[in-house]
């Protein structure tokens, strides 16, 4: 009897994990039933090595578009935002750089590049994007040494996949913007152009 | 012995009383934490009110003139719009299909206004899942929407709508009484908006 009871506490438990909320995301249809559904994750998980004021480590990635992207390429001439995602068909992500897809305005504007990276391989990178339609900015890819430039910047999660951040760097290639976002929700898209706002025209 | 014996029944009523309790608590969490599902044809829409617009035209558009402001801005139901017929589309601007979807939109929207049939009549309100004021202000000025836009930046009417993908479109038929059913509820484009209409039409008998 006692014992049955005892175990109570760890059914409920056991109910609510089983009961806990997926990601918040609207899910687009663009997607299918294609999406692995992660749950919910640890909201962050590494230790970030960068702050602002930092001059931001310099790396060269190669696109999906086959070209090679240097952080360095941009030095004198663009401000750049890297928005790492945490992985392909997954979704939050997936619910994501769409939306900077109809907004390349707001970074001509502020005479910025976007830039996407993600720790997956070009070939999952391609036929994930494909889905999102044409995008405006390169999609690189973090694979092989596997998510270097996250781990350079300390965004590198413990489960091999990168943080969902948002990494603002002048064009003098300083830090000037940091957002490690709690994996598991979307950046709001206005904290993103009140910090293009701030940058030096 | 009699005493131990009186003790020992008390606690095993406290924790009988303790998971009794627990159980309860479980069984109020767990409808919040399911999701609903979307409203089928002839069922009611789930009970959610959205904020007065503050556009003129927005207001006007939806017959919302008559209404006061509160300090909170005011707010109303989708069956109190001033209609016989409402599309209401559920989107995100992060949707892909959504965004590909927003002409055709706007096509819709000119047919029932270019329409004797259906002006005045059929409305469209569209919902962003998960987009705050800003991001719907984002799409609406990118694809120049012409109709009302709302956000629901905390997923509050997603989930009441069951979490459905995006698009998703649910048209309602208001009757005089201020009553309203669902008539159409589905996932995805509707295609070609000039069928559509008419299917509006027939199916909500306007």
């Amino acid at each position: 009897m006692f014992t049955t009871f005892r175990l109570v506490p760890y059914l409920l438990l056991a109910g609510l994990v089983a009961l806990a909320p997926a990601p918040v995301a609207a899910l687009s249809d663009a997607y299918k039933d294609n999406l692995y559904e992660t749950g919910i994750l640890k909201p962050v998980d590494s230790v970030l090595k960068v702050k602002v004021g930092d001059r931001a480590p310099d790396f060269r990635l190669k696109a999906v578009s086959g070209e090679q992207v240097s952080l360095g390429d941009y030095r004198g001439k663009k401000h750049v935002v890297l928005s790492f995602i945490p992985a392909a068909w997954t979704p939050v992500c997936s619910d994501q750089w769409p939306g900077y897809n109809i907004v390349k305005e707001l970074f001509d504007e502020h005479d910025a590049v976007l830039l996407g990276i993600s720790v997956d391989s070009l070939a999952t990178l391609f036929s994930w994007t494909n889905q999102m339609g044409r995008l405006w900015f390169p999609v690189l890819s973090d694979f092989f040494p596997h998510g270097a430039v996250a781990a350079a910047f300390g965004i590198l999660r413990t489960d091999g996949t990168a943080e969902r951040a948002l990494i603002v760097i002048d064009k003098q290639g300083i830090i000037r913007y940091i957002d490690v976002h709690d994996v598991n929700k979307r950046p709001p898209l206005d904290a993103l152009a009140r910090e293009l706002e701030k940058l030096p025209k | 012995m009699r005493g131990v014996g009186i003790v020992k029944g008390e606690t095993a009523m406290k924790r009988i009383l303790v998971a009794c309790l627990a159980l309860v608590a479980l069984l109020a969490v767990v409808p919040s934490l399911q999701a609903a599902a979307p409203p089928g044809p002839g069922q009611q829409m789930p009970d959610f009110e959205l904020p007065l617009p503050k556009d003129g035209a927005d207001r006007n558009y939806l017959g919302l003139t008559g209404r006061l402001f509160s300090f909170g801005g005011g707010s109303f139901r989708v069956a109190e719009t001033k209609a016989q017929a409402v599309i209401f589309q559920v989107f995100s601007m992060y949707c892909p299909h959504c965004q590909k979807d927003a002409p055709n939109m706007n096509t819709l929207y000119n047919l029932i206004e270019g329409s004797q049939r259906a002006r005045g009549k059929v409305k469209i309100i569209g919902v962003g899942a998960g987009n705050n004021p800003y991001e719907v202000g984002v799409f609406k000025k990118k694809y120049q929407v012409p109709f009302p836009l709302f956000p629901d930046g905390d997923f509050i009417i997603h989930k009441k709508l069951g979490d459905v993908r995006t698009p998703y479109f649910i048209v309602i038929r208001i009757m005089p009484d201020g009553s309203h059913r669902v008539v159409y509820s589905k996932l995805g484009s509707f295609g070609d908006p000039a069928r559509f209409l008419d299917d509006v039409l027939t199916m909500t008998g306007i």
